[in-house]
């Protein structure tokens, strides 16, 4: 692996051509169909869902949305979720434990959005209800941490079996930015920020935080998009395998002895 | 010989209570909140709360054990865990001793058992005071090892939550803190066992996204600030004025996030009279 420094892993992570979740869901799987609406208010654009193929097999797949361009970006939110979108993820991996349908998510957020109506609705309630009941799904669930993964945003679809990213996605507990502005009041030491964060794939893997890291070609996934997600697919088919031995119930289990150690 | 334990307890929690009170001020205290003046001794009496405007003076976690707790029910669990330093954070561990020193707490939450007229609970709280009761891996490991006692022994449990949000120091190991009392909370519902969040002063981040917003009861006290992001950042970030009581206790009632909002003064009335309606046949 390059030594590369943390801030260029985070210029990266954010690199606007890097594969969104279109591209993992168009190269990955097959015959997507998309489902939407939390079934309470609203539809979400800044969450992706849907049933489709697996090298055959049904699953669900899950991911937030972020677009290549302005326009694509302001039709969802930036990939910044709110209630919504966390609610109609819950019912998609509730009707996948129904099916008995593995799910994927693909994470790549800078949080959850901070607004009013965001807020009127619950943004906290919703992330806690799915970290909750993500803890006890008995389908196998993989998440892959694609490009950032910040804050309870980011987590509130990673609470999984395998919890995997991609070698320069980075996943934290907020931005740098925000970080910097918190800690110092002074969000220009964002660079400074990245480097003690520990929020690489080694650094995360180190902490065990997650179980897996996806190599990507030189300079990053958005180099060679094709050979990068051809990786994540092999990665994907592997892990899934291991996954589909379990029982579901000792699925639950090992996954709570897991995040029952970090930080014990 | 149980009640001079029993004794020694009560009179412990007590000395560490009083402590935990503050209030500001010699004689007269001024409410932040109306500007008026009352006698210290009286918004003592009063547990901290203003006797002209029912402004709740931040507490202690110590002292809030003491307002609900039977005299000589307190036993401190897990009162030795200790603070971390997990990612060996620049100048973080000075910060834990200064916090340390100026609240004589080890951490944000202190967790016990104790008996609220008479019925046994599992009780935590979190010290807004310590590092503005921000999430660390300590904080989420003795809340943590609270639920899975409650649940071990049948218990139901309150937590009292009071925080800022994470700790950035220990970064993303305080987010998994959010994962680990979650999934922690979903093992001790289904034993049908009961849980009672109570939401004060200010209750925002990881706490509110996580443990916080996930009782069977959730109540809350008036007037305190309750949230996931922080008011200055959705300020930032949408570029207007927040509107008027925007993520009050009440404004959280008006949008169905809290069962009801109960004053400091009717707190242990209200908790006593939960645990009962949920115990066999609301028979205490």
């Amino acid at each position: 692996m390059s030594a590369l420094t943390a801030a260029e892993r985070v210029a990266i992570a954010r690199h606007p051509q890097r594969p969104n979740i279109t591209d993992y869901i168009g190269t990955l799987f097959t015959d997507f169909f998309e489902c939407k609406g939390d079934r309470l208010c609203k539809e979400a654009p800044a969450i992706l869902g849907g049933v489709a193929l697996y090298h055959g097999r049904p699953v669900t797949v899950i991911g937030t949305r972020k677009g290549k361009t302005l326009e694509e970006n302001l039709a969802c939110n930036f990939g910044m979720p709110g209630p919504e979108g966390y609610r109609k993820a819950l019912r998609l991996m509730k009707q996948a434990e129904k099916f008995r349908r593995p799910i994927f998510t693909f994470i790549d957020t800078s949080g959850a959005y901070p607004g009013l109506e965001a807020e009127e609705r619950g943004q906290g309630e919703a992330i806690a209800r799915n970290l909750l009941e993500m803890s006890r799904l008995t389908v196998p669930v993989i998440a892959v941490i694609t490009g950032e993964g910040n804050s309870g945003g980011a987590l509130a679809l990673a609470v999984a079996d395998r919890v995997l990213m991609l070698e320069n996605a980075v996943y934290a507990i907020l931005s740098p930015e925000g970080f910097a502005s918190i800690l110092w009041k002074d969000a220009q030491r964002s660079g400074e920020a990245a480097g003690l964060m520990q929020l690489t794939a080694p650094d995360l893997m180190r902490l065990g935080v997650i179980d897996g890291i996806i190599p990507e070609p030189d300079g990053g996934a958005h180099t060679a998009p094709q050979a990068a997600l051809r990786e994540v697919d092999r990665t994907l088919r592997r892990q899934l395998a291991a996954l589909s031995k379990e029982s579901g119930p000792a699925l639950a289990a090992a996954q709570y002895q897991k995040f029952r150690k970090m930080g014990a | 010989m149980n009640s001079i334990f029993s004794k020694r307890r009560a009179r412990l929690l007590a000395m560490k209570a009083m402590r935990d009170n503050y209030i500001p001020g010699d004689q007269l205290t001024v409410c932040p909140k109306c500007g008026q003046e009352s006698p210290r001794r009286e918004v003592a009496g009063n547990l901290s709360v203003c006797p002209k405007c029912g402004y709740h003076f931040p507490i202690g976690a110590y002292y809030r054990l003491s307002t609900i707790l039977d005299p000589g029910s307190f036993r401190e669990l897990n009162g030795k865990l200790p603070a971390g330093d997990p990612l060996a954070f620049p100048g973080y561990r000075e910060k834990l001793a200064a916090a340390q020193r100026k609240t004589g707490l080890t951490e944000v939450a202190v967790t016990a058992t104790g008996t609220i007229g008479g019925q046994k609970c599992v009780v935590g709280v979190l010290d807004n005071r310590f590092l503005m009761g921000s999430m660390s891996a300590a904080v989420g490991e003795k809340i943590t090892l609270a639920i899975e006692y409650a649940t071990k022994n049948k218990l139901p449990l309150i937590l009292f939550a009071a925080s800022g949000g994470a700790r950035m120091q220990e970064g993303i190991l305080s987010l998994m803190q959010m994962a680990k009392t979650s999934a922690a909370l979903a093992r001790f519902s289904e034993k049908g066992l009961l849980y009672i969040s109570v939401l004060t002063d200010p209750t925002t981040g990881g706490v509110t996204a996580s443990f916080a917003s996930l009782g069977d009861i959730i109540l809350a006290e008036p007037g305190a600030l309750i949230g996931f992001a922080g008011p200055r950042v959705i300020r930032q970030t949408i570029g207007q004025e927040l509107p008027e009581g925007f993520q009050t206790a009440e404004f959280q009632l008006e949008h169905g996030f809290v069962d009801a909002v109960v004053p400091r003064t009717q707190m242990r009335d209200t908790l006593e009279r939960l645990l009962r309606l949920h115990g066999k046949g609301g028979q205490p």
